[in-house]
């Protein structure tokens, strides 16, 4: 391997502190899929995989995922919800993989809630 | 693909001793069986610190701690906590105090009243990993020495910082540097002293298993700062992982050429070898650690000259310990200002300790200086198990010494401990209840000193023998009042006679012991009594014949035939044959046997 240069080690450095990024949910927007046994045998795994594939396409470093068990609206499963730093708590219901990505784009990158998807808000 | 959770498992040595290999290959196991195991990262780290509740993990970005994890744990986790999102309550801490479990780790008291700077990455990040030493800062002040400072300036940035020596005599680390720079000579060498000699003690070996790079970007630091070239890490082969750590990040180093020529284009060059030693206590005296460098036998010489004028093969060598080294990134990048605004006025930043002894937490922890031992006792350490009653730290390993209750609202620094007859020392700590006996502790310590002389000079050699043989006597109920008097002389000879630090620390034990607990000293020699029932020869078991139920267990467990029956049934010692094994005691259901 070729010696590192100051200019290399930084360009490391910003790599790898997106990599650490996942170690900490403080200040970042969050996004929960309920992942309960409802949750799951309606599709959750899906939407959670093409969240992930979402977050990683468009490299995404402000945005953490985690789980939550299931909250008693199975009928609505797969249930998401979306928090914006500052914003609303916001509860998405039937997300497929593909309205998984829409609200990605429209409400994570550009703070636009996707109305017609939404359970409650609070 | 973005993983979602990253989880770290503490792969440090008390967790790897408590099966962490074997847990973390069955939720490998279980990740692969449930799908998922592409969207975890697994990481075994360095001590967290919380080794009596290992093995242990956190799950990341919740910050989840999970304890006392066995194989059988690992299908829960991934099916309740990675699957559906719910936390595995059972394997939470619980606090005693708080008497709920606490599910983050930022959560644990034993956390929240650390400051970590020597173990700022220690159990956060992969040690094996030189790219997440990078995200952490790592290298970056090294960067900035080699751009923007010259020698001279990092010399007086660690001057100013106030930065003292962590392998115990608490020496000015810039004023070393500095002594160093000005040494004549062309070839100068830079040690790291990981010796870790004390009984107890695993701080330097945490550092380098946990966060290896911390210590090779500090001393690459402080071979630019003092001119050289070539450094040497000298550690014990007992420490086979940090071994196996710091090679690899060596190599590492080496690969991204932050070790070797022209570090980062500059025209300073340095490179590192590991030294491996035999593990004798005495090797981590200075002068008898280059000795051993050298590959000879690891004696002390006399002093002056001192190692950074003539040090190994004679060249100007500076000496400082792990810990001392893992400080000097953070106080190049943060500033010394920043470094001199924690802790006292003489004593500045933070210290590592490993807590041991009779605490609820043992483990590792690093605290600011000036903190009391009240408060490293109770509120990191979650004070003494079973609500026995606190007797004594004994802080500064086997040249240390015993700090009785009345103490305990001391501020740990170098001057006030020294001042009550300990020292700092490297940092064990090891905290006594009642059921202590502090001459058998007096003896445990010199013991250890009298074993690991060198045997090069007489007070040390013959003097710590004859010292342990009035111990010996005292707690057998052989002693005499004269003893005191004649334990005390002789300490104080040993101390101010000895070659190097290994004969003149071996009396603190004795010492301070004799001075804050010189009754339990009477009551050994003049009550031939041993008031926490520690030393065998003055227990005495004895059956309270009002209880006994003559159900014959004691009779039965008696491994040498001392117990016999007397006429109305009754169970009787026979205090001749009576070896005072306490195996009568441990098994009478009926607390029928008198312990005294
Ligand atoms: C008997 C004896 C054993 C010692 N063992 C160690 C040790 O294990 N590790 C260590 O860093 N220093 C040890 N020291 C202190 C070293 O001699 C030396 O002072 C220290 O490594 C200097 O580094 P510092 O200025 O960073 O503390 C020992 C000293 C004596 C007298
Ligand atoms: S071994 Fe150091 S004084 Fe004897």
């Amino acid at each position: 391997m070729k010696k590192l240069t100051l200019e290399e080690l930084k360009k490391i450095k910003e790599k790898a502190q997106s990599d650490l990024q996942a170690r900490s949910p403080e200040g970042k927007d969050k996004i929960v899929v309920h992942m309960g046994t409802c949750g799951i045998a309606a599709g959750a795994r899906e939407t959670l995989l093409a969240i992930l594939d979402e977050i990683e396409k468009r490299n995404l470093q402000n945005v953490v995922v985690t789980q939550a068990g299931c909250i008693g609206l199975c009928e609505y499963e797969p249930l998401i919800s979306v928090q914006k730093v500052g914003g609303p708590k916001v509860l998405y219901k039937h997300v497929t993989p593909e309205k998984a990505r829409k609200i990605i784009a429209q409400h994570v990158i550009n703070g636009q809630i996707v109305t017609e998807d939404v359970l409650s808000t609070e | 693909m973005a993983e979602r959770a990253h989880i770290l498992i503490c792969a440090g040595a008390a967790c790897i001793s408590a099966g962490e290999e074997s847990f973390k290959s069955a939720l490998e196991r279980e990740l692969k069986e449930a799908g998922i195991y592409e969207e975890v990262k697994i990481i075994e780290t360095g001590c967290f610190g919380t080794c009596d509740l290992g093995p242990v993990m956190v799950i990341y970005p919740e910050g989840t701690f999970y304890i006392h994890l066995k194989p059988q744990d690992a299908k829960e986790i991934v099916n309740e906590h990675l699957l559906k999102g719910r936390v595995v309550e059972r394997l939470l801490v619980k606090e005693p105090e708080l008497k709920k479990p606490l599910p983050t780790i930022n959560d644990l008291p034993f956390f929240k009243n650390q400051v970590r700077i020597a173990l700022r990455n220690v159990g956060f990040i992969d040690p094996l990993n030189i790219e997440e030493y990078i995200a952490r800062d790592g290298y970056s002040a090294l960067a900035k020495v080699l751009t923007e400072m010259t020698p001279e300036e990092v010399i007086s940035e660690v001057k100013k910082s106030g930065l003292r020596g962590r392998g115990g005599a608490g020496f000015p680390t810039g004023l070393k540097w500095e002594l160093g720079r000005k040494a004549k000579g062309d070839e100068k060498y830079i040690i790291c002293n990981a010796d870790e000699g004390d009984p107890g003690a695993f701080m330097d070996r945490s550092i380098l298993e946990g966060d290896p790079h911390s210590v090779i970007e500090g001393m690459l630091i402080g071979a630019y700062a003092i001119g050289a070239k070539k450094g040497y890490v000298y550690i014990r082969a007992e420490y086979p992982l940090a071994i196996k750590r710091l090679t690899s990040a060596i190599e590492q180093a080496r690969n991204y050429g932050l070790l070797g020529e022209n570090i980062l284009g500059s025209d300073f060059s340095f490179d590192i070898e590991i030294r491996i030693g035999a593990g004798a206590f005495v090797c981590g005296e200075e002068t008898a650690l280059i000795a051993s460098v050298e590959g000879k036998r690891g004696m002390p010489r006399p002093r002056p000259p001192f190692p950074v004028n003539s040090g190994l093969w004679g060249k100007p060598t500076v000496i400082n310990n792990v810990e001392t080294w893992a400080n000097i990134p953070v106080i190049i990048l943060k500033g010394a200002d920043w470094f001199a605004s924690l802790g006292t006025e003489k004593s500045k930043g933070t210290k590592v300790f490993a807590l041991a002894g009779k605490i609820n937490m043992t483990g590792l922890i690093e605290v600011p200086m000036g903190i009391t031992l009240r408060e490293i006792v109770y509120n990191v350490g979650g004070g003494i198990p079973g609500g026995k009653k606190f007797k004594a730290v004994q802080i500064g390993g086997p040249a240390g010494g015993c700090i009785p209750a009345d103490y305990l609202d001391t501020p740990v620094d170098y001057e006030s401990i020294t001042s009550l007859g300990a020292i700092m020392g490297s940092g064990g700590l090891i905290v006594m209840d009642e059921d202590n006996c502090m001459v058998d502790v007096a003896k445990f310590f010199l013991t250890f000193t009298q074993d690991e002389s060198c045997g090069k000079c007489i007070p040390c050699r013959v003097g710590t023998k004859r010292m342990l043989e009035i111990l010996d006597r005292i707690t057998k109920g052989e002693g005499k009042e004269e003893d005191l008097y004649e334990l005390e002389e002789l300490a104080k000879v040993v101390r101010n006679t000895s070659l190097c630090g290994l004969g003149k620390g071996a009396p603190n034990p004795v010492l301070t012991t004799l001075k804050y607990f010189r009754d339990e000293y009477i009551a050994h020699i003049r009550d031939k009594k041993c008031p926490a029932k520690v030393c065998t020869a003055l227990i005495h078991y004895e059956v309270i014949r009002e209880q006994c139920r003559k159900c014959a267990i004691c009779f039965k467990n008696c491994p040498v035939g001392a117990i016999f029956k007397d006429e109305d049934g009754t169970y009787v010692i026979d205090q001749e044959k009576c070896t005072k094994c306490g195996i009568c005691f441990q098994v009478c259901p009926f607390k029928a046997i008198k312990k005294e």
